[in-house]
């Protein structure tokens, strides 16, 4: 695969895993509004994939479609950081996974949009739109349930501390990144990581919750090496499309 | 094709169709309709999304489609782009569709500001600093801005959903993005 097509897809996945992860949440959220929100914010995700998905499919000499990206293939083509595929768990684990998605795809987007790239432009100059409303409602989570009861914060420092080495995954960089970074197409993940550590300060402070200082982050998503979490979240999302394929209806 | 079909009655056909979620307004209304524009033989209509994951955008299409066949254009000559930049945003609302929405009882994005604080039109600003609503928002039903966010998200994806302390009835809110 050429780098750029690698590159698009590192988003793309990364959009349409944590918005099937978002979908199997509809109809259970404790309230509706919170229903509504997590549907809606799990679609502005799958319209990003989408999008990501659509410039994959012009840039891959096999012409594969957004179908076939995304149900077609397996565990390790997949190149979603590893934070995206962790399940929801309880409320306070999905809001987190959310905010460090959020905190780190708003710097992320904001520099695409500068991309000599025209494509990538159109796409994030549209996706940070959207980010940013899910950055203001993620954190205005974290700081609830973070400075909420005893048992509301517990379960958010536990989150913190499930999640916070996945989170790590979203700044892997290889060739592919420090190649088209260089050509100015790529964003450097490094350049990112000061806004989303600023990010994670202010929220956390707000929150009484305290960044946690273990530098360890579990790389691999990157480039196809997931925990196994991603290999029961597929079954589910590809089964259908994989008895039927081609199916319209 | 004809040559009765000029280019007003092409872009007047277009801009008929109704927007699925919001079928008061039509995409002209919205800013969703960008331009309709003979190519040799052919029209081309350009849209543009509201959000990336609009579900509407398909059935924008085939609208598109049939409204312009109807103005007379064989259907083999009609293509729909759509583009994504530059983005959307709710400022491309008009007057009209602002109108439409608030006689829905649905309130209306407010005008964002750009950098100095006047109303602006570029939607992303280089610094990357989101532009702010100028004003307040009132309530459709009696007009009163004492009025209290209930949800960031509403009945689509465009809108929170609001209640108004005043009359005490919720209301939707376009979000200005
Ligand atoms: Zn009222």
């Amino acid at each position: 695969m050429s780098p750029l097509l690698t590159y698009v897809l590192r988003h793309a996945d990364d959009n349409l895993i944590v918005a099937q992860r978002l979908g199997e949440l509809i109809a259970s959220m404790p309230d509706l509004e919170e229903d509504i929100a997590v549907a809606n914010v799990g679609l502005d995700h799958l319209g990003q994939a989408r999008h990501f998905y659509d410039y994959a499919s012009e840039l891959d000499p096999d012409s594969r479609d957004e179908d076939q990206f995304a149900m077609e293939r397996s565990e390790r083509e997949f190149l979603n950081a590893t934070l995206v595929e962790q399940p929801n768990g309880d409320f306070a684990q999905t809001q987190m996974r959310q905010f460090l998605l959020d905190a780190y795809q708003v710097p992320l987007y904001e520099a695409m949009t500068a991309s000599d790239d025209a494509r990538l432009a159109a796409i994030s100059a549209k996706a940070v739109k959207e980010a940013r409303y899910h950055l203001e409602r993620s954190s205005a989570w974290v700081v609830r349930l973070g400075a909420g009861t005893p048992v509301s914060h517990e379960k958010i420092s536990q989150a913190v501390e499930y999640l916070w080495p996945y989170a790590g995954d979203l700044f892997y960089a290889d060739d592919v990144e420090e190649g088209l970074a260089a050509s100015g197409v790529a964003v450097d993940p490094a350049t990112v990581r000061p806004t989303f550590d600023a990010t994670v300060a202010d929220v956390f402070a707000s929150a009484n919750l305290s960044v946690p200082d273990d530098p360890y982050a579990r790389m691999g998503g990157r480039t196809g090496f997931h925990t196994e979490h991603l290999g029961h979240l597929l079954p589910e999302m590809q089964s259908l499309y994989r008895a039927h394929p081609g199916a319209t209806w | 094709m004809p040559e009765i079909v000029t280019d007003e009655v092409l872009w007047a056909a277009a801009a008929t169709v109704p927007d699925p979620e919001m079928p008061p307004l039509t995409i002209a209304d919205l800013g969703i309709l960008r331009s309709v524009e003979r190519r040799g033989d052919s029209v081309v209509v350009t849209i543009t999304p509201t959000y990336s994951g609009c579900p509407a955008v398909d059935m924008i299409e085939s609208g598109v489609i049939d409204a312009v066949v109807d103005a007379g254009v064989a259907v083999d000559r009609i293509r729909v782009e759509r583009v994504l930049a530059p983005a959307w945003t709710t400022d491309w609302i008009t007057d009209d569709g602002r109108r439409k929405l608030a006689e829905s009882g649905i309130s209306p994005p407010r005008t964002l500001a750009d950098a100095s604080g006047q109303p602006g039109s570029v939607s992303v600003t280089l610094s990357g600093r989101r532009r702010q609503p100028i004003g307040d928002i009132s309530c459709p039903q009696c007009g009163s801005k004492t009025v209290t966010e209930l949800s960031r998200f509403s009945s689509t994806a465009c809108k929170s959903l609001y209640r108004c302390e005043s009359c005490r009835e919720p209301f939707d809110h376009v979000k200005e993005l």
